[in-house]
């Protein structure tokens, strides 16, 4: 009876939550954050239709093209469809299911984050040479984003509750039927987003899908830009995989909203149980080694036998790789920076309003999720030499392609985090005397913190493995540990380029580490 | 002198009305109790007296301060009201002392420090939770984290306090002794509250003035025994209480009808142009609570034959449904001493004046 109260309450402070209007401060803010974070696709627009729309057309029937289109679209929907069929089992062991050594599994299907795809592609391409094309592009892709998939689902069964599956159960349905009426609409909203992510992350891959010479819009694009510098060319295709990512957006949306109406105050109480395996440990066991050992445990031993070849080891020049982490720590910091700054207006507004305002506000954020790191870098270039030429070829504007690219990461755990707060905290506080900003900055941020910290450690691991923006905008000289992997996997140079990638995935592992711990259960004290 | 005064007040959303023009007058250091069903707009007019929603028109004045008027919105910091919400939100980063003294103003370091002063001592005192003080919110039960969120809109002395559902969230037994508490601690700081609450029992018994309030108005504002003996409509004589309504004709003061002849009270429809008595030989409604009446085993002499169909024991008393001889139902309520089985004949006999409301229109 009491609980039925508190759940009945709770739905109806969200619903007066959703009809206040948004104040105007936090709307302006989320606004230039959005202008901000749109100036690379304004710059691609500009130049796609610079040329007119009779050489767009030619350029779209050009006879390369529809294949193009089709091996991105296929490639995009072979890797989200694996990963989902991969990443939610795994979710679901991780989650509910009594393991040994459980903690061990969750940091290990959290750690495949740390690998960039051409670092994996490199590891698969030392072992086996003949690898190339659409099947070793799919099976690098997707090792390396199932935690995509994996993470929020995992988080999602978390906080879930086990309830509605034992109503199902007393109501006459076997144990899978029930899985489905009670626990999958749950989680349905984090496998979505999920598979959002890595259909984005396919659409703008660039490393991996290189090094396999599978031809696909990013790598053409790149062609076009860096080889014949045809850039309408290069920029009319960059626009066509806009548009793929802006329906896929749209379709993510669609879906989650249904959702999110069916089963948006289902997961009041937390009631679970954990499932023991018996014989079945073994096979679950094998599925959660799986991935992370092909993952990063080949890339790793594979780098680690050629470091410890005679000759790399003579070659190294620490100076170098130290200057190079340093470089790739900094930079990587200032894009994490740049990415929470513009995305806590867009986040916090998306949290906490609704309305057709919001949601187009909240669209822009997750757009740069679906252009190319070349497409953002080039654009920035021109940007800079045309806007700020002061500022060209600086950190500056490498670090805010970074905080543009990886934006999308930071809105997403800016807005989770801060939509767990209950509103009735700062309903609390502002009748104790305190502003709407102190009451934002005492109450609301303080206990965000933790998923707010996650989002800025995420865009951190991810900038750190950034490739094709930081070859275009690095400042001259400044040498990243990626940039320095690239060129020596480039020329096969595979032993040389060992002890930066190892370097680097030791710099991610770190963020990546404290990443499958933070932010989990810290509100569970919250009287709600 | 009253401490909180409504006028007119009409509150929205885009979707449509949830108050239509309230007005409310609530004297000095009175505990008032709002009560309706649910979806009636009583949060919202606590939300709105917070200051937590705009009205679209009307005024409200806290003491002497008008704090929206004609447009104008005080912000909720700076109205000075106390504010206990249902599920208590205490802050989870602070402990049971330092909730209450970040009521008393600056952020939480000025909390940490405030926590060992007099008056968070004497607060805690007061709600009965000093060995708590460093606990954190997450280590208390339903009724303590109730205590201390009171505690903390009590902090900074203010004028008035709101509570929300402050007890919807427990168990009846805790409820009955939190209500008790909560009465004795607004009375002890002299503050003014308004508790919102879906239970009537819980208005009527905790309450100085209880407003019932349905589909955004308050339909009726008084005493707790002024409301439940002489309800404005039929709509609140049922809501705050059990009620038998029979039809009946009104003759000069009386009413002819299945319980026979009854001296009873005319009661106008609120907003009627004249107070005046009906005309005899007009169809009324008439109000008779089930405790008026009384039942005798087998033949008493006067009175009504009647069967008892039906019996609802709530422990201290019952209530029996009646089926009298000449085919009219009626409940009656009697201690459960006098308990009766289905079956058992009786005879009914009414106690008092009863109330005659004007038919409902069509």
């Amino acid at each position: 009876m009491s609980e039925q109260v508190a759940t009945r309450s709770a739905a109806a402070t969200t619903a007066t939550a959703g009809r206040r209007p948004a104040p105007r401060l936090l709307l302006a803010l989320a606004l230039i954050a959005c202008a901000v974070a749109s100036i690379p696709l304004v710059y691609l627009v500009v130049r796609a239709g610079s040329g007119g729309l009779d050489a767009a057309i030619t350029v779209l029937f050009r006879p390369r093209v529809p294949q193009l289109l089709l091996n991105t679209v296929t490639l995009a929907t072979a890797v989200t469809g694996t990963c989902v069929l991969i990443g939610v089992p795994t979710a679901f062991l991780l989650a509910r299911a009594r393991l040994p050594l459980r903690r061990l599994w969750a940091v290990l299907a959290a750690l495949p984050l740390a690998v960039p795809s051409y670092l994996a592609a490199y590891g698969w391409l030392a072992t086996a040479p003949a690898l190339h094309g659409f099947w070793a592009s799919w099976l690098v892709l997707t090792l390396v984003s199932v935690p995509y998939v994996t993470l929020p689902v995992a988080a999602a069964l978390r906080a879930g509750t086990t309830g509605l599956d034992d109503v199902a159960r007393t109501l006459g349905r076997g144990p899978w039927r029930a899985f489905w009426l009670g626990t999958w609409p749950q989680i349905r909203p984090a496998t979505l987003a999920g598979a959002l992510l890595v259909c984005l992350y396919v659409l703008s891959e660039f490393g991996a899908v290189s090094l396999f010479r599978f031809p696909v819009l990013t790598t053409a694009i790149q062609q076009a830009y860096g080889a014949s510098f045809n850039r309408s060319y290069a920029a009319i295709l960059a626009t066509v995989l806009v548009l793929l990512a802006i329906l896929v957006v749209l379709g993510e949306q669609a879906a989650r909203g249904r959702a999110a109406r069916r089963f948006g105050s289902v997961a009041g109480m937390a009631r679970q149980r954990v499932i023991r395996l018996k014989n079945w440990t073994a096979p679950a066991i094998a599925l959660l080694a799986v991935v992370p050992a092909l993952a990063v445990g080949l890339p790793v031993a594979v780098l680690f036998a050629r470091l410890l070849e005679a000759e790399t080891l003579r070659a190294l020049d620490v100076a170098d790789l130290g200057q190079a982490t340093l470089n790739t720590l900094a930079l990587s910091a200032g894009g994490a920076l740049i990415a929470l700054l513009l995305a806590l207006p867009i986040g916090v507004l998306a949290a906490r309003y609704r309305g057709r305002l919001v949601r187009a506000v909240e669209s822009i954020g997750y757009l740069a999720l679906g252009l190319p790191g070349i497409v953002v870098g080039l654009s920035l270039v021109f940007f800079s030499l045309s806007v700020l030429p002061g500022l060209y070829q600086t950190a500056l504007v490498l670090a805010f392609a970074y905080g543009v690219l990886f934006m999308p990461k930071a809105i997403g755990a800016i807005r989770s985090s801060t939509a767990q707060v209950p509103t009735s905290l700062e309903d609390v506080s502002r009748t104790l005397g305190y502003g709407k900003l102190q009451t934002w900055w005492l109450v609301t941020a303080r206990l965000a913190r933790p998923g707010i910290a996650a989002g800025g450690l995420l865009v951190a691991v991810t900038a750190m493995k950034e490739l094709p923006a930081t070859l275009l905008l690095r400042p001259t000289g400044t040498d990243t540990l990626a940039i320095e992997l690239w060129a020596r996997t480039d020329v096969s140079a595979y032993g040389a380029a060992a002890p930066y990638a190892a370097t680097l995935i030791l710099v991610a592992a770190v963020p990546a580490f404290l990443l499958s711990g933070a932010g989990r259960g810290r509100l569970d004290g919250v009287r709600t | 002198m009253s401490r909180l005064w409504l006028r007119d007040l009409v509150v929205g959303y885009e979707s449509g009305t949830v108050l239509r023009g309230v007005s409310l007058d609530v004297p000095h250091g009175a505990l008032v109790a709002i009560v309706g069903p649910s979806g009636c707009g009583k949060t919202t007019l606590l939300r709105t007296i917070a200051g937590l929603m705009r009205a679209r028109s009307g005024e409200i004045r806290l003491n002497l301060r008008m704090v929206t008027t004609h447009g104008i919105h005080l912000a909720p910091e700076k109205r000075r009201i106390g504010w206990v919400p249902q599920d208590a939100a205490l802050f989870p980063h602070l402990t049971v002392a330092e909730n209450i003294a970040f009521g008393l103003g600056g952020g939480r370091r000025a909390a940490r420090r405030a926590a060992r002063e007099d008056r968070v001592a004497h607060l805690l005192e007061l709600v009965g939770l000093s060995a708590l003080a460093d606990r954190t919110p997450a280590q208390l039960s339903g009724g303590q984290a109730q205590r201390v969120a009171l505690a903390r809109a009590l902090a900074a002395k203010p004028e008035v306090v709101l509570l929300d559902e402050p007890f919807g969230a427990l168990d009846p037994l805790l409820r009955g002794e939190l209500r008790a508490e909560v009465r004795a601690l607004l009375t002890a700081e002299g503050t003014t509250g308004i508790l919102v609450t879906h239970d009537q029992a819980e208005a009527l018994s905790i309450a100085d003035y209880v407003a019932v309030m349905n589909d955004g108005e308050i339909l009726q504002f008084g005493r707790p025994e002024e409301v439940y003996e002489r309800p404005a409509t039929p709509w609140v004589a049922s809501f705050v209480g059990d009620s038998v309504f029979l039809p009946a004709v009104w003759h000069a003061g009386t009413v002819e009808g299945g319980l026979g002849s009854l001296s009873a009270e005319w009661m106008p429809a609120s907003g009627a142009l004249s107070e005046a008595m009906p005309e005899d030989g007009t169809s009324v409604t008439v109000l008779v609570r089930p405790e008026q009446i009384e039942l005798a085993p087998g033949d008493a002499g006067s009175g009504f034959w009647a069967t008892v169909t039906a019996v609802s024991y709530t422990g201290h008393d019952a209530l029996l449904e009646l089926l009298l001889g000449n085919g009219v139902r009626c409940t009656s309520r009697v201690p459960a001493s006098g308990l009766l089985p289905v079956g058992a004949r009786v005879t009914a006999t009414v106690r008092g004046p009863v109330l005659a409301y004007p038919l409902a229109p069509e």
